[in-house]
Protein backbone atom coordinates (compact mmCIF):
# COMPACT_ATOMS: atom_id res chain seq x y z
CA UNK A 1 0.00 0.00 0.00
CA UNK A 2 1.24 3.41 -1.04
CA UNK A 3 1.99 5.72 1.96
CA UNK A 4 2.45 9.86 2.15
CA UNK A 5 3.77 11.10 5.05
CA UNK A 6 2.96 14.72 5.64
CA UNK A 7 6.56 15.93 7.88
CA UNK A 8 6.51 20.01 7.69
CA UNK A 9 6.62 23.28 9.19
CA UNK A 10 5.74 26.46 7.59
CA UNK A 11 5.02 29.99 8.79
CA UNK A 12 1.44 30.99 7.22
CA UNK A 13 -0.40 34.48 7.99
CA UNK A 14 -0.14 34.80 12.07
CA UNK A 15 0.89 31.41 12.83
CA UNK A 16 2.77 28.19 12.02
CA UNK A 17 1.14 25.33 10.13
CA UNK A 18 3.15 22.50 11.80
CA UNK A 19 1.99 18.69 10.78
CA UNK A 20 3.13 15.09 11.05
CA UNK A 21 0.38 13.07 9.45
CA UNK A 22 0.72 9.84 7.85
CA UNK A 23 -2.02 9.20 5.22
CA UNK A 24 -2.76 5.58 3.99
CA UNK A 25 -6.29 5.67 3.13
CA UNK A 26 -8.58 8.55 3.36
CA UNK A 27 -7.69 11.48 5.60
CA UNK A 28 -10.03 14.27 6.24
CA UNK A 29 -8.30 17.43 7.86
CA UNK A 30 -11.04 19.64 9.38
CA UNK A 31 -11.27 22.50 10.91
CA UNK A 32 -12.04 26.57 10.66
CA UNK A 33 -11.77 28.37 7.61
CA UNK A 34 -8.11 29.80 7.58
CA UNK A 35 -6.63 27.53 9.92
CA UNK A 36 -4.03 25.83 7.00
CA UNK A 37 -6.14 23.51 5.88
CA UNK A 38 -5.46 24.37 2.00
CA UNK A 39 -1.98 25.07 2.88
CA UNK A 40 -1.51 21.59 4.09
CA UNK A 41 -2.92 20.14 0.40
CA UNK A 42 -0.49 22.75 -1.39
CA UNK A 43 3.11 21.54 0.11
CA UNK A 44 1.97 18.08 -0.82
CA UNK A 45 1.06 19.01 -4.50
CA UNK A 46 4.39 21.43 -4.62
CA UNK A 47 2.72 24.99 -5.10
CA UNK A 48 3.70 25.71 -1.46
CA UNK A 49 7.78 24.96 -0.14
CA UNK A 50 7.57 24.42 3.68
CA UNK A 51 10.31 26.33 5.22
CA UNK A 52 11.30 22.74 7.35
CA UNK A 53 10.53 19.60 6.29
CA UNK A 54 8.54 18.21 3.73
CA UNK A 55 6.44 15.17 1.82
CA UNK A 56 7.24 12.11 1.27
CA UNK A 57 5.53 9.26 -0.75
CA UNK A 58 6.30 5.70 -0.18
CA UNK A 59 9.61 6.24 0.86
CA UNK A 60 10.84 8.55 -1.93
CA UNK A 61 11.32 12.25 -0.93
CA UNK A 62 9.23 15.07 -2.84
CA UNK A 63 11.12 17.50 -1.49
CA UNK A 64 12.60 20.02 -4.51
CA UNK A 65 10.30 17.66 -7.16
CA UNK A 66 7.98 20.11 -9.32
CA UNK A 67 4.76 20.36 -8.77
CA UNK A 68 4.31 18.51 -12.57
CA UNK A 69 7.07 15.34 -11.67
CA UNK A 70 4.58 14.77 -8.17
CA UNK A 71 1.84 11.89 -9.23
CA UNK A 72 -1.17 14.30 -7.05
CA UNK A 73 -4.42 14.35 -8.57
CA UNK A 74 -5.65 17.68 -6.92
CA UNK A 75 -9.50 18.48 -7.21
CA UNK A 76 -9.30 22.43 -6.17
CA UNK A 77 -12.09 24.18 -4.41
CA UNK A 78 -14.54 25.27 -7.15
CA UNK A 79 -12.73 23.09 -9.32
CA UNK A 80 -10.57 25.31 -11.72
CA UNK A 81 -11.68 23.34 -14.90
CA UNK A 82 -10.21 25.22 -17.57
CA UNK A 83 -13.13 27.36 -19.03
CA UNK A 84 -11.61 27.79 -22.59
CA UNK A 85 -11.20 23.80 -23.03
CA UNK A 86 -14.01 21.63 -23.89
CA UNK A 87 -14.75 18.65 -21.10
CA UNK A 88 -13.03 16.10 -22.86
CA UNK A 89 -10.04 18.46 -23.70
CA UNK A 90 -9.75 19.22 -19.70
CA UNK A 91 -10.16 15.87 -18.90
CA UNK A 92 -7.11 14.51 -21.56
CA UNK A 93 -5.45 17.76 -20.09
CA UNK A 94 -3.22 15.64 -17.73
CA UNK A 95 -3.40 12.24 -19.51
CA UNK A 96 -4.87 9.63 -22.20
CA UNK A 97 -8.96 10.21 -21.64
CA UNK A 98 -9.77 6.63 -21.77
CA UNK A 99 -12.81 5.21 -20.44
CA UNK A 100 -13.24 8.25 -17.84
CA UNK A 101 -15.90 10.08 -19.68
CA UNK A 102 -18.40 6.93 -19.22
CA UNK A 103 -17.15 5.59 -15.77
CA UNK A 104 -17.92 9.68 -15.06
CA UNK A 105 -21.09 9.78 -16.91
CA UNK A 106 -20.34 12.65 -18.43
CA UNK A 107 -19.38 11.41 -21.90
CA UNK A 108 -22.39 13.42 -23.06
CA UNK A 109 -20.77 16.45 -21.76
CA UNK A 110 -17.38 15.79 -23.91
CA UNK A 111 -17.93 19.05 -26.50
CA UNK A 112 -19.41 20.97 -23.41
CA UNK A 113 -17.66 24.05 -21.92
CA UNK A 114 -17.16 24.41 -18.18
CA UNK A 115 -19.50 27.22 -17.76
CA UNK A 116 -22.48 24.87 -19.59
CA UNK A 117 -22.28 22.73 -16.36
CA UNK A 118 -24.19 22.13 -13.00
CA UNK A 119 -21.97 21.96 -9.90
CA UNK A 120 -22.52 18.36 -9.58
CA UNK A 121 -20.73 17.75 -13.23
CA UNK A 122 -18.02 20.15 -12.72
CA UNK A 123 -17.15 17.96 -9.84
CA UNK A 124 -17.20 14.75 -11.67
CA UNK A 125 -15.22 16.89 -14.30
CA UNK A 126 -12.40 17.49 -12.38
CA UNK A 127 -12.59 14.18 -10.37
CA UNK A 128 -11.86 12.75 -14.26
CA UNK A 129 -9.55 14.77 -14.93
CA UNK A 130 -7.18 14.57 -11.83
CA UNK A 131 -7.43 10.55 -12.20
CA UNK A 132 -6.53 11.27 -16.13
CA UNK A 133 -3.20 12.18 -14.19
CA UNK A 134 -3.27 8.52 -12.76
CA UNK A 135 -2.08 9.56 -9.60
CA UNK A 136 -0.64 7.97 -6.91
CA UNK A 137 -2.04 11.01 -4.33
CA UNK A 138 -5.46 12.25 -4.30
CA UNK A 139 -5.88 15.66 -2.87
CA UNK A 140 -9.68 17.09 -2.33
CA UNK A 141 -10.17 20.79 -1.43
CA UNK A 142 -13.88 21.68 0.07
CA UNK A 143 -15.05 18.84 -2.93
CA UNK A 144 -18.75 19.34 -1.88
CA UNK A 145 -18.48 22.85 -0.77
CA UNK A 146 -19.82 24.21 -3.93
CA UNK A 147 -23.06 21.91 -4.63
CA UNK A 148 -26.27 22.46 -2.99
CA UNK A 149 -28.01 20.93 -0.49
CA UNK A 150 -29.92 18.62 -2.85
CA UNK A 151 -26.92 17.09 -5.25
CA UNK A 152 -24.48 17.13 -1.95
CA UNK A 153 -25.92 14.19 -0.28
CA UNK A 154 -25.84 12.28 -3.66
CA UNK A 155 -22.69 13.54 -4.92
CA UNK A 156 -21.47 12.54 -1.33
CA UNK A 157 -22.47 8.92 -1.86
CA UNK A 158 -20.62 8.60 -4.94
CA UNK A 159 -17.08 10.17 -3.45
CA UNK A 160 -17.11 7.88 -0.44
CA UNK A 161 -17.60 5.06 -3.33
CA UNK A 162 -15.22 6.34 -5.53
CA UNK A 163 -12.51 6.73 -2.75
CA UNK A 164 -13.31 3.61 -1.48
CA UNK A 165 -12.54 1.72 -5.24
CA UNK A 166 -9.35 3.97 -6.02
CA UNK A 167 -7.80 3.01 -2.33
CA UNK A 168 -5.48 5.68 -2.86
CA UNK A 169 -3.87 7.82 0.23
CA UNK A 170 -6.28 10.79 -0.31
CA UNK A 171 -6.22 13.68 1.98
CA UNK A 172 -9.34 15.59 1.96
CA UNK A 173 -10.00 18.71 3.39
CA UNK A 174 -13.41 20.18 4.46
CA UNK A 175 -14.88 22.33 7.02
CA UNK A 176 -17.89 20.68 7.15
CA UNK A 177 -17.36 17.73 10.05
CA UNK A 178 -20.27 15.70 8.47
CA UNK A 179 -18.63 15.27 5.21
CA UNK A 180 -15.34 14.82 6.98
CA UNK A 181 -17.04 12.13 8.75
CA UNK A 182 -18.87 10.65 5.73
CA UNK A 183 -16.24 10.04 3.84
CA UNK A 184 -12.76 9.40 5.75
CA UNK A 185 -11.16 6.67 8.03
CA UNK A 186 -9.44 9.32 9.54
CA UNK A 187 -10.36 12.25 10.93
CA UNK A 188 -7.70 15.49 12.17
CA UNK A 189 -8.90 18.37 13.38
CA UNK A 190 -6.20 21.37 12.81
CA UNK A 191 -6.61 24.59 14.55
CA UNK A 192 -4.99 27.60 13.62
CA UNK A 193 -1.69 25.36 12.36
CA UNK A 194 -1.94 22.48 14.87
CA UNK A 195 -3.22 19.00 14.34
CA UNK A 196 -5.66 18.74 17.79
CA UNK A 197 -6.44 14.99 17.41
CA UNK A 198 -6.35 12.70 14.73
CA UNK A 199 -8.61 9.50 15.15
CA UNK A 200 -11.87 7.69 13.91
CA UNK A 201 -14.61 9.41 13.40
CA UNK A 202 -16.22 7.25 16.03
CA UNK A 203 -13.30 7.65 18.50
CA UNK A 204 -13.57 11.79 17.79
CA UNK A 205 -17.10 11.26 18.99
CA UNK A 206 -16.46 8.89 21.62
CA UNK A 207 -13.18 11.03 23.49
CA UNK A 208 -13.09 14.68 21.95
CA UNK A 209 -9.82 16.06 23.01
CA UNK A 210 -10.94 19.43 24.06
CA UNK A 211 -14.38 21.87 24.17
CA UNK A 212 -13.04 22.52 20.53
CA UNK A 213 -13.51 19.26 18.92
CA UNK A 214 -16.67 18.35 20.67
CA UNK A 215 -18.31 21.75 19.86
CA UNK A 216 -16.68 20.86 16.01
CA UNK A 217 -17.75 17.12 15.82
CA UNK A 218 -21.63 18.59 16.65
CA UNK A 219 -21.48 18.24 20.45
CA UNK A 220 -23.41 20.39 22.90
CA UNK A 221 -21.08 22.18 24.84
CA UNK A 222 -22.11 23.42 28.50
CA UNK A 223 -19.94 25.12 31.06
CA UNK A 224 -19.93 23.87 34.79
CA UNK A 225 -17.72 23.46 37.42
CA UNK A 226 -17.08 19.41 39.28
CA UNK A 227 -16.56 17.71 42.26
CA UNK A 228 -15.78 14.83 42.36
CA UNK A 229 -18.55 11.95 43.99
CA UNK A 230 -19.46 8.42 43.56
CA UNK A 231 -20.37 10.50 40.03
CA UNK A 232 -18.73 13.81 39.12
CA UNK A 233 -21.30 16.16 40.18
CA UNK A 234 -21.36 19.07 37.90
CA UNK A 235 -22.82 22.79 38.55
CA UNK A 236 -23.43 24.50 35.23
CA UNK A 237 -23.48 28.16 34.75
CA UNK A 238 -27.36 28.02 34.55
CA UNK A 239 -27.58 26.29 37.99
CA UNK A 240 -28.72 22.91 36.62
CA UNK A 241 -27.01 20.05 38.16
CA UNK A 242 -25.45 17.00 35.79
CA UNK A 243 -23.57 13.73 36.77
CA UNK A 244 -20.85 12.42 34.76
CA UNK A 245 -19.08 9.17 34.81
CA UNK A 246 -16.13 10.96 33.93
CA UNK A 247 -13.96 12.07 36.51
CA UNK A 248 -12.51 15.83 36.45
CA UNK A 249 -12.75 18.98 38.86
CA UNK A 250 -13.35 22.14 38.52
CA UNK A 251 -13.47 24.25 35.36
CA UNK A 252 -15.30 21.88 32.87
CA UNK A 253 -16.73 21.56 29.10
CA UNK A 254 -19.62 19.45 29.20
CA UNK A 255 -20.12 17.83 26.44
CA UNK A 256 -23.00 16.16 24.87
CA UNK A 257 -24.07 14.48 21.25
CA UNK A 258 -27.68 15.70 19.99
CA UNK A 259 -28.44 12.28 19.91
CA UNK A 260 -27.91 10.95 22.99
CA UNK A 261 -30.66 13.61 24.63
CA UNK A 262 -34.26 12.75 24.45
CA UNK A 263 -36.98 15.37 25.23
CA UNK A 264 -40.09 14.88 27.53
CA UNK A 265 -42.93 17.05 28.00
CA UNK A 266 -42.97 15.48 31.61
CA UNK A 267 -40.30 14.95 33.67
CA UNK A 268 -40.00 11.04 34.90
CA UNK A 269 -38.85 11.46 38.56
CA UNK A 270 -35.97 8.86 40.34
CA UNK A 271 -33.55 7.81 38.15
CA UNK A 272 -30.37 9.65 39.20
CA UNK A 273 -27.83 8.54 36.67
CA UNK A 274 -29.90 10.47 34.11
CA UNK A 275 -29.68 13.65 34.06
CA UNK A 276 -32.53 16.43 33.31
CA UNK A 277 -32.75 19.89 32.11
CA UNK A 278 -36.12 21.69 32.45
CA UNK A 279 -36.46 24.66 29.49
CA UNK A 280 -38.32 26.58 27.36
CA UNK A 281 -38.06 24.99 23.86
CA UNK A 282 -36.08 27.81 22.13
CA UNK A 283 -36.37 26.37 18.38
CA UNK A 284 -37.60 23.21 16.26
CA UNK A 285 -35.90 22.80 13.03
CA UNK A 286 -36.40 19.81 10.90
CA UNK A 287 -33.17 19.02 9.32
CA UNK A 288 -33.56 15.52 6.71
CA UNK A 289 -36.03 13.52 8.59
CA UNK A 290 -34.50 14.35 11.87
CA UNK A 291 -35.75 17.05 14.02
CA UNK A 292 -33.46 19.51 15.83
CA UNK A 293 -35.00 20.77 19.16
CA UNK A 294 -32.84 23.42 21.50
CA UNK A 295 -34.08 23.31 24.93
CA UNK A 296 -32.37 26.03 27.46
CA UNK A 297 -29.19 25.69 26.68
CA UNK A 298 -28.94 21.77 24.70
CA UNK A 299 -29.91 20.71 21.69
CA UNK A 300 -31.33 17.37 21.36
CA UNK A 301 -31.93 15.76 17.43
CA UNK A 302 -35.29 13.25 17.22
CA UNK A 303 -36.82 11.43 14.64
CA UNK A 304 -40.02 13.40 13.15
CA UNK A 305 -42.36 11.23 14.12
CA UNK A 306 -41.24 11.40 18.11
CA UNK A 307 -41.17 15.45 17.84
CA UNK A 308 -44.43 15.33 16.33
CA UNK A 309 -45.60 12.97 18.82
CA UNK A 310 -44.36 15.32 21.83
CA UNK A 311 -46.09 18.48 19.89
CA UNK A 312 -43.11 20.31 20.17
CA UNK A 313 -43.26 24.05 19.31
CA UNK A 314 -41.21 26.95 20.24
CA UNK A 315 -42.21 28.76 23.82
CA UNK A 316 -43.25 25.14 25.09
CA UNK A 317 -41.96 24.25 28.10
CA UNK A 318 -39.90 20.29 27.46
CA UNK A 319 -37.21 18.28 29.72
CA UNK A 320 -33.88 17.07 28.00
CA UNK A 321 -33.09 13.91 29.46
CA UNK A 322 -29.39 12.33 28.57
CA UNK A 323 -27.57 9.58 30.85
CA UNK A 324 -24.33 9.95 32.92
CA UNK A 325 -22.61 7.74 30.91
CA UNK A 326 -23.34 9.74 27.36
CA UNK A 327 -21.85 12.78 29.47
CA UNK A 328 -18.20 13.42 28.43
CA UNK A 329 -15.45 16.05 30.49
CA UNK A 330 -13.43 18.04 28.63
CA UNK A 331 -10.89 20.57 29.52
CA UNK A 332 -11.66 24.03 28.74
CA UNK B 1 -40.57 69.96 -24.59
CA UNK B 2 -38.14 72.33 -25.33
CA UNK B 3 -35.56 70.96 -23.35
CA UNK B 4 -35.76 67.72 -24.62
CA UNK B 5 -35.37 69.26 -27.96
CA UNK B 6 -32.61 71.14 -27.39
CA UNK B 7 -30.76 68.32 -25.77
CA UNK B 8 -31.64 66.25 -29.11
CA UNK B 9 -29.84 69.17 -31.34
CA UNK B 10 -26.73 69.55 -28.80
CA UNK B 11 -26.20 65.83 -29.62
CA UNK B 12 -26.83 66.01 -33.83
CA UNK B 13 -23.91 69.27 -33.56
CA UNK B 14 -21.79 66.78 -31.57
CA UNK B 15 -21.75 64.04 -34.12
CA UNK B 16 -21.52 66.38 -36.49
CA UNK B 17 -18.72 67.94 -35.76
CA UNK B 18 -17.26 64.30 -35.40
CA UNK B 19 -18.77 62.84 -38.46
CA UNK B 20 -18.39 66.51 -40.88
CA UNK B 21 -14.06 65.52 -41.77
CA UNK B 22 -14.27 62.10 -42.41
CA UNK B 23 -17.06 62.71 -44.46
CA UNK B 24 -15.16 65.64 -45.96
CA UNK B 25 -12.06 63.53 -46.62
CA UNK B 26 -14.01 60.78 -48.91
CA UNK B 27 -16.24 63.38 -50.19
CA UNK B 28 -13.47 65.13 -51.94
CA UNK B 29 -11.33 62.35 -52.79
CA UNK B 30 -10.30 61.26 -56.03
CA UNK B 31 -8.77 57.78 -56.67
CA UNK B 32 -6.19 58.17 -59.06
CA UNK B 33 -3.95 60.53 -56.10
CA UNK B 34 -3.72 56.82 -54.69
CA UNK B 35 -1.89 55.86 -57.55
CA UNK B 36 1.09 58.70 -56.96
CA UNK B 37 4.68 57.16 -55.62
CA UNK B 38 4.08 59.33 -52.52
CA UNK B 39 1.19 57.48 -51.24
CA UNK B 40 2.58 54.17 -52.51
CA UNK B 41 6.12 54.86 -50.94
CA UNK B 42 4.41 55.90 -47.80
CA UNK B 43 1.72 52.69 -47.52
CA UNK B 44 5.16 50.89 -47.60
CA UNK B 45 6.95 52.50 -45.48
CA UNK B 46 4.44 52.57 -43.07
CA UNK B 47 3.32 49.11 -43.35
CA UNK B 48 7.19 47.62 -43.13
CA UNK B 49 7.90 49.99 -40.05
CA UNK B 50 4.44 49.09 -38.29
CA UNK B 51 4.35 45.81 -38.55
CA UNK B 52 8.43 45.53 -37.21
CA UNK B 53 8.02 47.75 -34.92
CA UNK B 54 4.34 45.65 -33.51
CA UNK B 55 7.00 42.47 -33.82
CA UNK B 56 9.22 43.80 -31.47
CA UNK B 57 6.34 45.04 -29.11
CA UNK B 58 4.88 41.55 -28.83
CA UNK B 59 8.23 39.69 -28.82
CA UNK B 60 9.49 42.03 -25.35
CA UNK B 61 6.39 43.70 -24.46
CA UNK B 62 4.48 39.65 -23.98
CA UNK B 63 7.85 38.54 -21.20
CA UNK B 64 8.26 42.13 -19.64
CA UNK B 65 3.97 42.05 -18.92
CA UNK B 66 4.03 38.53 -17.71
CA UNK B 67 6.99 39.38 -15.42
CA UNK B 68 5.32 42.64 -14.03
CA UNK B 69 1.78 40.63 -13.63
CA UNK B 70 2.81 37.74 -12.06
CA UNK B 71 6.23 39.02 -9.76
CA UNK B 72 5.65 40.92 -6.31
CA UNK B 73 9.05 42.94 -5.90
CA UNK B 74 10.14 45.92 -4.47
CA UNK B 75 10.37 49.01 -6.75
CA UNK B 76 7.49 47.22 -9.00
CA UNK B 77 5.08 50.34 -9.17
CA UNK B 78 7.65 52.64 -10.24
CA UNK B 79 8.52 50.23 -13.23
CA UNK B 80 5.01 50.01 -14.05
CA UNK B 81 4.76 53.52 -13.89
CA UNK B 82 7.88 53.86 -16.13
CA UNK B 83 6.10 51.62 -18.60
CA UNK B 84 3.20 53.53 -18.85
CA UNK B 85 4.94 56.77 -18.88
CA UNK B 86 5.49 56.95 -23.41
CA UNK B 87 1.63 56.99 -23.22
CA UNK B 88 1.11 60.28 -21.71
CA UNK B 89 4.59 62.22 -22.61
CA UNK B 90 3.93 64.55 -25.48
CA UNK B 91 5.16 63.03 -28.62
CA UNK B 92 7.64 66.03 -29.27
CA UNK B 93 8.97 64.64 -25.53
CA UNK B 94 9.49 61.35 -26.75
CA UNK B 95 11.06 62.67 -30.09
CA UNK B 96 13.78 64.65 -28.15
CA UNK B 97 14.27 61.56 -25.62
CA UNK B 98 15.07 59.45 -28.87
CA UNK B 99 17.82 61.72 -30.17
CA UNK B 100 19.08 62.26 -27.06
CA UNK B 101 19.36 58.49 -26.02
CA UNK B 102 20.44 57.59 -29.74
CA UNK B 103 21.56 60.47 -31.85
CA UNK B 104 25.25 61.15 -32.98
CA UNK B 105 25.78 63.26 -29.58
CA UNK B 106 23.44 61.15 -27.82
CA UNK B 107 24.10 58.88 -25.14
CA UNK B 108 24.96 55.64 -26.66
CA UNK B 109 26.35 57.54 -30.15
CA UNK B 110 24.42 55.09 -32.54
CA UNK B 111 23.65 55.87 -36.22
CA UNK B 112 20.32 55.10 -35.76
CA UNK B 113 18.61 58.54 -36.53
CA UNK B 114 16.63 59.26 -40.06
CA UNK B 115 17.21 55.47 -41.16
CA UNK B 116 13.72 53.50 -41.80
CA UNK B 117 15.33 51.90 -38.19
CA UNK B 118 14.46 54.85 -36.77
CA UNK B 119 10.84 54.37 -37.70
CA UNK B 120 10.60 51.46 -36.04
CA UNK B 121 12.56 52.52 -33.28
CA UNK B 122 10.14 55.62 -32.33
CA UNK B 123 6.78 53.38 -33.30
CA UNK B 124 8.02 50.73 -31.10
CA UNK B 125 8.94 53.39 -27.86
CA UNK B 126 5.12 55.11 -28.50
CA UNK B 127 2.82 52.17 -29.10
CA UNK B 128 4.61 49.53 -27.20
CA UNK B 129 3.54 50.73 -23.72
CA UNK B 130 -0.46 50.76 -24.79
CA UNK B 131 0.49 47.08 -25.16
CA UNK B 132 2.38 46.65 -21.99
CA UNK B 133 -0.39 48.35 -20.31
CA UNK B 134 -3.11 46.06 -21.68
CA UNK B 135 -1.33 42.95 -21.10
CA UNK B 136 -0.27 43.47 -17.57
CA UNK B 137 -4.28 43.83 -16.59
CA UNK B 138 -4.78 40.81 -18.92
CA UNK B 139 -2.23 38.61 -17.11
CA UNK B 140 -3.32 39.61 -13.49
CA UNK B 141 -6.75 38.52 -14.87
CA UNK B 142 -5.51 35.22 -15.14
CA UNK B 143 -6.63 33.15 -12.08
CA UNK B 144 -3.49 31.88 -10.35
CA UNK B 145 -5.73 28.64 -9.46
CA UNK B 146 -5.84 28.12 -13.37
CA UNK B 147 -1.92 27.85 -13.52
CA UNK B 148 -1.93 25.97 -10.45
CA UNK B 149 -3.96 23.08 -11.64
CA UNK B 150 -2.75 23.39 -15.38
CA UNK B 151 1.01 22.31 -12.89
CA UNK B 152 -0.52 19.81 -10.93
CA UNK B 153 -1.45 18.25 -14.23
CA UNK B 154 1.99 17.33 -15.34
CA UNK B 155 2.84 20.56 -17.63
CA UNK B 156 6.03 22.40 -17.08
CA UNK B 157 5.60 26.52 -16.67
CA UNK B 158 6.19 26.52 -20.18
CA UNK B 159 3.64 24.50 -21.19
CA UNK B 160 1.13 25.85 -18.78
CA UNK B 161 1.80 29.38 -20.43
CA UNK B 162 1.68 28.37 -23.96
CA UNK B 163 -1.85 26.26 -23.20
CA UNK B 164 -3.39 28.18 -20.28
CA UNK B 165 -2.21 31.70 -19.33
CA UNK B 166 -2.24 32.83 -22.99
CA UNK B 167 -5.29 31.94 -24.11
CA UNK B 168 -7.18 33.15 -21.28
CA UNK B 169 -5.49 36.30 -21.63
CA UNK B 170 -5.61 36.32 -25.10
CA UNK B 171 -8.92 38.65 -25.62
CA UNK B 172 -7.21 41.21 -23.64
CA UNK B 173 -3.61 41.07 -25.46
CA UNK B 174 -5.31 41.56 -28.71
CA UNK B 175 -7.09 44.28 -27.74
CA UNK B 176 -4.19 45.76 -26.45
CA UNK B 177 -2.20 45.01 -29.79
CA UNK B 178 -4.70 46.38 -31.70
CA UNK B 179 -4.51 49.62 -29.57
CA UNK B 180 -1.00 49.69 -30.40
CA UNK B 181 -0.94 49.13 -33.88
CA UNK B 182 -3.54 51.49 -34.17
CA UNK B 183 -1.33 54.54 -32.05
CA UNK B 184 1.78 52.94 -34.13
CA UNK B 185 -0.08 53.25 -37.87
CA UNK B 186 -0.66 57.32 -36.40
CA UNK B 187 2.83 58.06 -35.14
CA UNK B 188 4.04 61.46 -35.97
CA UNK B 189 5.88 63.88 -33.68
CA UNK B 190 8.61 61.24 -32.79
CA UNK B 191 8.82 60.02 -36.44
CA UNK B 192 9.36 63.06 -37.75
CA UNK B 193 12.14 64.51 -35.09
CA UNK B 194 14.35 61.00 -34.79
CA UNK B 195 13.57 59.78 -38.34
CA UNK B 196 12.95 62.39 -40.43
CA UNK B 197 10.48 62.50 -43.05
CA UNK B 198 12.81 61.19 -46.52
CA UNK B 199 10.02 59.46 -49.08
CA UNK B 200 10.74 55.87 -49.33
CA UNK B 201 12.24 55.42 -46.48
CA UNK B 202 11.77 57.43 -43.04
CA UNK B 203 8.25 59.08 -44.84
CA UNK B 204 5.29 57.21 -43.43
CA UNK B 205 1.60 57.83 -44.67
CA UNK B 206 0.82 60.55 -41.52
CA UNK B 207 4.30 62.01 -42.13
CA UNK B 208 3.34 62.18 -46.11
CA UNK B 209 0.08 63.83 -45.08
CA UNK B 210 1.94 66.59 -43.61
CA UNK B 211 4.70 67.09 -46.44
CA UNK B 212 1.93 66.52 -49.12
CA UNK B 213 -1.02 69.08 -47.54
CA UNK B 214 0.35 72.26 -48.78
CA UNK B 215 1.84 70.89 -52.23
CA UNK B 216 -0.70 69.04 -53.48
CA UNK B 217 -4.28 68.72 -51.56
CA UNK B 218 -5.88 65.68 -52.89
CA UNK B 219 -3.03 63.38 -52.48
CA UNK B 220 -2.95 64.50 -48.71
CA UNK B 221 -6.53 63.93 -48.88
CA UNK B 222 -6.01 60.40 -50.37
CA UNK B 223 -3.27 59.82 -47.77
CA UNK B 224 -6.00 60.89 -45.38
CA UNK B 225 -8.30 58.12 -46.64
CA UNK B 226 -6.32 55.04 -46.14
CA UNK B 227 -5.52 56.17 -42.99
CA UNK B 228 -9.36 56.25 -42.19
CA UNK B 229 -9.66 53.16 -43.64
CA UNK B 230 -6.65 51.41 -41.75
CA UNK B 231 -8.15 53.18 -38.42
CA UNK B 232 -11.35 52.25 -38.50
CA UNK B 233 -10.68 48.33 -39.21
CA UNK B 234 -8.55 48.16 -36.10
CA UNK B 235 -11.26 50.32 -34.28
CA UNK B 236 -13.93 47.22 -34.92
CA UNK B 237 -11.23 44.65 -34.93
CA UNK B 238 -10.63 45.91 -30.63
CA UNK B 239 -14.50 46.13 -30.07
CA UNK B 240 -15.16 42.07 -31.78
CA UNK B 241 -12.18 41.69 -29.37
CA UNK B 242 -13.84 43.19 -26.36
CA UNK B 243 -17.61 41.97 -27.12
CA UNK B 244 -17.06 38.46 -28.02
CA UNK B 245 -13.95 37.37 -25.68
CA UNK B 246 -15.24 34.05 -26.11
CA UNK B 247 -14.42 33.71 -30.17
CA UNK B 248 -11.31 35.07 -29.17
CA UNK B 249 -10.64 32.86 -26.55
CA UNK B 250 -11.40 30.12 -29.14
CA UNK B 251 -8.93 31.66 -31.94
CA UNK B 252 -6.23 32.09 -29.48
CA UNK B 253 -6.65 28.55 -28.25
CA UNK B 254 -6.81 26.93 -31.32
CA UNK B 255 -3.92 29.49 -32.81
CA UNK B 256 -1.48 28.49 -29.78
CA UNK B 257 0.52 24.78 -29.41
Amino acid sequence: MARLLLDFRTPLRGFELRLTLPVERTVALVGPSGAGKTSALRVVAGLLRPAVGGVSFSGDSWNGVPPEERRVGYVFQDYALFPHMSVRANVGYGGPVGDLLERFKIAHLAEARPRELSGGERQRVALARALARRPGVLLLDEPLAALDAHTKAEVRAELHDLLRELALPTLLVTHDYEDAAALADEVGVLVEGRLRQLATPAELVARPADAFVASFTGANLLRGRAQRGRLTEIVLEGGERVFSTDEAEGEVGVVVYPWEVSIARAHAAGESALNVIRGEVASVVEVGNRVRVRVGPVTAEVTASSAERLGLAAGGLAFATFKATGTRLVPL
Amino acid sequence: MIRRAAVWAAALVALAFLALPIVAIFARLSLTRLSTSVVSDALVVSLKTTFAAQALVLAFGTPAAYVLATHRFRGRSLVVTLVELPIVLPPAVAGIGLLAAFGRVGLLHTRLPFTQAAVIVAVAFVSGPLYARQAIAAFEGVDETMVAASRTLGASRAKTFFRVVLPLAGGGLGAGEALAFARGMGEFGATIMFAGSLQGVTQTLPLAVYQEFDVDFHTALALGALLVGVSAGLLITVKWLASSSTSALRFAASSSV
